[in-house]
């Protein structure tokens, strides 16, 4: 459709899913609160719980404080888990899968900790590198593995959502095509694929399981690291 | 390219873009964190401007009027346990009140009762004083009728037996002196 400097930057259906995620999970939520409900109505009930939920994961690690970063995680996690569970629908895009997007979504999580801990704390958001109560001649090992551990957040948080979306649904794939390649061998054949088609079911429940874990742990990460720029001296 | 990908590993060994993983196809990044920031872009702006002040309003409006109901519950029980003491105070009230009027009706009715009593114990004393007034008449008249009828019949007697008269004042004394022997 377009490129600009080089760069193809044309609707896909990367794009179209990530559209759905946002369209979805706005319109969702305004439909449900819409009424304003003193006794909520089911839909109203599913956004406050969503809030509730995602407020007190947040609460519980990053503490009062850290509410200033509600918007930005409850948005991640609704972005999040819509785009997971979108991608259980058969031939739908599941726009977590792809590295990329998970990686820009945890540099988003990194580079705020970063901006918001330095605006906030100075240079002693530095501390966050330097444990208290170390023996002096052990602390530059320490510093520097705090410093790797530090650098290394973005790529786990990124790779493991992405490897772990991408990987149920290559085995959910895997399994379906056992199904289809094992029936055109005959009868016995037929027979044999109820075992791969038993699987891929059993793996789509889990893998519900798995889009709404692994959002819930991207949240987590995220209030974890986000109290880490909140209290750097923790 | 990316139009014909229509999921992460639908075309993973197509052969239309030289055998790269789609998720590792580097051509899609600048697509995709374009779109990726436009929408969560969106996203961020709706739900951090709309959506949160929503429901947060609706959450602090379900606190505010649990707490205002509960305060109104609160009240309605401290009156209920003022009615109540209130209520226990007017009985205890009322049944030392009846307890006085018991009293009093009972003092009254024993006063009255004794007065009575005493009424009537003064009548009968005084209709006994009566009858033994008219008694010791009757007797005392009885007595000086039984000197009459000594004195007579002694003078009858007399007559009879010696004939002539004799004064009556000899028989008297007669008679007296008889009535003092057997009197000793």
């Amino acid at each position: 459709m377009g490129s600009l400097g080089g760069v193809e930057l044309s609707m896909t259906n990367s794009a179209l899913f990530m559209i759905a995620t946002t369209v979805a999970t706005c319109g969702f939520l305004m439909l449900a609160t819409g009424s304003r409900g003193l006794i909520p109505s089911r839909m109203q009930s599913i956004a406050e719980i969503c809030y509730d939920f995602v407020a007190k994961t947040l609460r519980d690690s990053a503490g009062k404080d850290g509410m200033v970063f509600f918007p930005l995680v409850f948005s991640l996690f609704m972005f999040v888990l819509v785009a997971n569970l979108f991608g259980m629908f058969p031939y739908f895009f599941t726009v977590t899968s792809h590295i990329i997007v998970t990686f820009a979504l945890a540099m988003l999580v990194i580079m705020t900790v970063i901006l918001y801990g330095f605006v906030k704390h100075g240079f002693g958001f530095l501390g966050l590198f330097v444990p208290s109560g170390i023996p002096a001649a052990v602390l530059p090992m320490v510093v520097v593995i705090e410093i790797i551990s530090f650098l290394s957040r973005p790529i786990s948080l990124s790779v493991r959502l992405f490897a772990n979306m991408l990987a149920g649904h290559i085995t959910l794939k895997v399994f379906a095509g056992f199904i289809t390649s094992l029936s055109t061998a005959g009868i016995v054949g037929i027979a044999g694929a109820t075992l791969p088609f038993a699987m891929t079911v059993a793996l789509t429940g889990l893998e519900f399981l798995v889009a709404f874990l692994q959002a819930y742990v991207f949240t987590v990460l995220t209030c974890m690291y986000l109290s880490d720029a909140v209290h750097p001296n923790h | 390219m990316a139009s014909e990908t229509h999921s992460e590993v639908g075309h993973a060994q197509g052969a239309d873009q030289e055998g790269v993983f789609p998720p590792f196809d580097p051509s899609t990044f600048g697509s995709q964190l374009l779109w990726l920031a436009i929408t969560f872009g969106v996203l961020y702006y709706v739900l951090s401007k709309v959506v949160l002040p929503r429901i947060g309003s609706i959450l602090e409006m379900r606190s505010d009027r649990i707490e205002q109901d509960m305060a109104e519950a609160q009240r309605l029980k401290e009156e209920t346990d003022e009615a109540i003491a209130s209520y226990e105070q007017a009985l205890s009230e009322a049944k030392n009140k009846a307890h006085t009027i018991a009293l009093t009706a009972r003092e009254k009715a024993k006063t009255e009762a004794d007065d009575a009593m005493a009424k009537v114990e003064n009548d009968l004393a005084k209709k006994l004083e009566e009858a033994e007034e008219k008694i010791s008449t009757i007797r005392s008249g009885a007595l000086t009728k039984v000197d009459e009828i000594a004195s007579e019949t002694t003078e009858v007697i007399i007559k009879t037996l010696i004939g002539g008269r004799i004064a009556k004042a000899d028989i008297a004394n007669a008679l007296q002196n008889v009535s003092e022997n057997v009197a000793r």
